[in-house]
């Protein structure tokens, strides 16, 4: 029996609604019990020093790209699942868009047999909704359902075709999968390459309209209101998106959805200069547009938090801006960006924690993002006043492509643990 | 030294005294053109290359006469005669000719943002020759000192610009340096190409009358033909119907409009052939002009560590202000 407590931390346990100063009782790999500060519990465990820090169930992304097969250069399951433990990330759920497409058992076993030789964050595979994603028919589901996927997504790739939507929902409703879908109506879309306005006219370069992507929600969410099947939208970026999400879920439709870091983070102008670095699909948006994806957040609207953690090699990014590859990895500083909320617009501690946690848990029906008792003790130790500064060069994933580079951040994982086994230790953490 | 740029990328964020100094060198060198012997020293020694991966006739001409009436030895590659067609990314290319040490690249790109890309990453002086839908700089100096030439002044003018503003690098140009010289300008257009934030940068009308109306200076864009079928409009038929410049949508404006076109017009579609060739018109002064305005640029740009050593020398003072030179660059001066 192995017995770990880790001492003096504030514990945010949204699946349990505990806010405060509890010590937390992992044996076996699992939550045994959280004891009110300073209780004796015997003294015979190994202790880890929490004090200053919060203790948060482990962090979940439910989208991120590892890249393998296939894409090894940008990212490998091992690099991906380094990169999210040091970001605070005990599980991740990683999109089809590999090569071959994780549309069939194969390559769902492959990326799990990766994950597990690994042995870092807990990887759950995404299957694709269409057979090589190419929106045509169905891929077989089922068969990657009993292989392990959580849900299903051609992301990256909008499902432009209507009809397969609509068999898409229906179908996984038999076995409760969500639909992920990343919301962009092509035809509108056109070839831009950043948000249309102001800043896309001025820097001639062709604009992806808001209504590109709100049409497609509209198109979903009227099409969820027939099937009985479960929607998530997947990083919304415009004030538009937010009020129709906000519409659906009065109406009580089985929608969810996610921002990233960066939707909540940054506005178009960080494109300025070129910066490709800050092209991304969904594009960067306006200040408007973020301030109603903070708000959605806050109320609700939006219940996830997820990074669409997207690695590119260099020399995918180190061209004209046209031709640059779409995304920006995001693992590494999601937390602090995340954690931002909560000064810069009152968003309470423990929603940001339900959003990186309980709620994308709920969406793919993991057993996690809880330190509830009996649960598998994946815990994230977070030094909410740690400054640091980004340095992509330091980053654990294989790729450097972050528009955050050289910004001053605040608050970040010193201690990530899946399973009761510690895969992350910042540098000069207390233990004992 | 005025103009203390090591590119010239675009003339947005110039300043009026950098436009008007940049227009002023230019007039100094109109007169070369006009004299017997077309060519003076002034950049014996200097090497220029114009690296081109768009199709010009105009731009490219004029850069390599007006490289070579300053003396400079011009090289001039297009994508067709680059390792472009071998695969190579644009910054190996233009690393590797920069590494031949020469004192100018001229880019034209496709890819708005491309010679920032290169400029960002190179020592060497680029100088923009088109960038997508960006920028065109050059041309737009030579509207400006067209018009210049004609009305003395810029600021105050009322300038429309009619076509297709959005897809268009010389219109950013223009409206650019046309808002920080205090012209005011008329945007005209189909709504399809005349996107709502354009109203930041002028007053905008679907009508070509009301457009022109009482205007000094009426500027035509190129229509692409390409844009058909993109539904920007139906077809250049019922488009020129609407915006083509005739004689009598000209008789809107003031009796002594002066009426540009960057070239290549399409005839019968965005500009009648009478107005195009009639009395208004100084679309082969712009051409003439255009020569000067890359002699200056070329002269400011691919003379610069010349330029500096002497304003150095003349006073020290603006010396400490100025920031040093590369090293590589002093040396060569010397």
């Amino acid at each position: 029996m192995s017995e770990t407590i880790i001492r003096g931390g504030t514990v945010v346990d949204p699946a349990n609604g505990i806010h405060g100063r509890h010590d937390v009782v992992v044996r076996d790999g699992v939550i045994a019990a959280l004891l009110r500060a300073d209780a004796d519990d015997g003294g015979a465990a190994e202790s880890i020093d929490a004090s200053g820090c919060l203790v948060v169930p482990g962090l979940i992304d439910i989208h991120v790209h590892l890249r393998e097969p296939g894409y090894e250069y940008k990212e490998t399951v091992e690099s991906g699942t380094r990169a999210a433990v040091a970001g605070g990330f005990t599980s991740v759920a990683c999109m089809a868009n590999t090569n071959p497409v994780n549309d069939s058992a194969a390559v769902t076993d492959y990326i799990r047999e990766r994950a597990a030789a690994a042995a870092l964050a807990r990887v759950f595979p995404i299957g694709a909704v269409s057979k090589g994603l190419k929106g045509e028919e169905l891929a077989e589901i089922g068969e990657m359902q009993r292989a392990g996927i959580v849900a299903v997504s051609d992301d990256g790739m909008p499902i432009m075709n209507g009809g397969l939507m609509r068999r898409a929902l229906e179908y996984t409703s038999m076995f409760g999968l969500p639909v992920i879908v990343h919301e962009e109506e092509r035809t509108i879309a056109g070839e831009g390459v950043m948000n249309e306005g102001t800043l896309s006219l001025r820097l001639g370069l062709k604009g992806v309209h808001a209504a590109a992507e709100e049409a497609m929600i509209a198109r979903d969410i009227a099409l969820l209101e027939r099937t009985g099947g479960r929607l998530h939208i997947a990083h919304l970026s415009t004030a538009g998106s937010v009020d129709l999400v906000r519409a659906a879920k009065q109406r009580g439709l089985a929608v969810s959805a996610e921002a990233s870091p960066h939707h909540f983070s940054l506005t178009e102008d960080a494109v300025d200069g070129y910066n490709t670095n800050a092209k991304m699909n969904p594009p960067l948006r306006t200040a408007c547009d973020v301030e109603a994806v903070r708000r959605g957040l806050h109320d609700g609207t939006i219940e996830v938090i997820a990074t669409d953690h997207a690695p590119h090699h260099r020399d995918e990014k180190e061209v004209e801006f046209d031709v640059a590859a779409n995304g920006i990895v995001g693992l590494e500083t999601a937390l602090p960006l995340a954690l931002r909320l909560t000064e810069e617009c009152g968003i309470p501690l423990a929603t940001i924690v339900a959003a990186m946690t309980v709620n994308p848990a709920r969406i793919l029906r993991l057993p996690h993002g809880t330190l509830s008792a009996g649960a598998a003790a994946d815990i994230t130790v977070i030094d909410p006043a740690r400054r640091w500064t980004v340095e992509a060069a330091r980053f654990k994933s294989k790729s450097r492509n972050t528009p955050f580079e050289g910004m001053q951040m605040q608050g970040q994982a010193v201690l990530t643990m899946v399973g009761g086994r510690i895969v992350w230790r910042a540098d000069a953490v207390g233990g004992a | 030294m005025p103009f203390a740029h090591r590119h010239l990328l675009g003339l947005e964020g110039l300043s009026r005294d950098e436009l008007t100094f940049l227009l002023d060198t230019a007039r100094s060198f109109t007169e070369i053109s006009e004299r017997d012997i077309k060519k003076v020293p002034t950049l014996r020694g200097k090497t220029v290359v114009s690296l081109f991966y768009e199709a010009s006739t105009r731009t490219r001409a004029s850069f390599e006469i007006a490289a070579k009436r300053m003396s400079a030895d011009f090289v001039s590659l297009t994508s067709s005669t680059s390792s472009a067609t071998k695969g190579e990314t644009l910054l190996d290319t233009a690393r590797n000719l920069a590494a031949m040490r020469p004192d100018a690249i001229i880019l034209r790109h496709a890819a708005a943002g491309a010679p920032h890309f290169l400029a960002a990453r190179l020592e060497c002086p680029i100088i923009n020759a088109g960038d997508g839908a960006h920028e065109h700089p050059t041309q737009a100096l030579l509207d400006l000192l067209t018009i210049r030439e004609r009305k003395r002044r810029l600021d105050g003018l009322t300038i429309a610009i009619v076509g297709d503003i959005l897809h268009s690098r010389v219109a950013r140009s223009n409206i650019f340096a046309l808002n920080t010289l205090g012209a005011s300008l008329r945007l005209i257009g189909p709504p399809t190409l005349l996107p709502p934030e354009l109203r930041a940068w002028g007053e905008t009308t679907t009508s070509l009358d009301e457009g022109v109306r009482d205007a000094d200076v009426i500027m035509m864009l190129r229509i692409q033909l390409e844009r058909q079928g993109k539904n920007f409009f139906p077809t250049v038929d019922e488009y020129s119907r609407y915006f083509c410049l005739t004689q009598r949508a000209v008789a809107h404006a003031k009796p002594d409009v002066m009426i540009l076109h960057p070239g290549p017009m399409n005839r019968g579609v965005e500009i009648a052939s009478d107005v195009a060739d009639g009395p208004y018109s100084v679309i082969m002064d712009q051409v003439t002009n255009g020569i000067a305005v890359r002699m200056a640029v070329l002269y400011l740009l691919a003379n610069r560590p010349k330029l500096e050593a002497e304003s150095d020398t003349e006073s020290a003072a603006v010396q400490d202000q100025v920031p040093a030179p590369a090293p590589r660059l002093r040396r060569r001066a010397g």
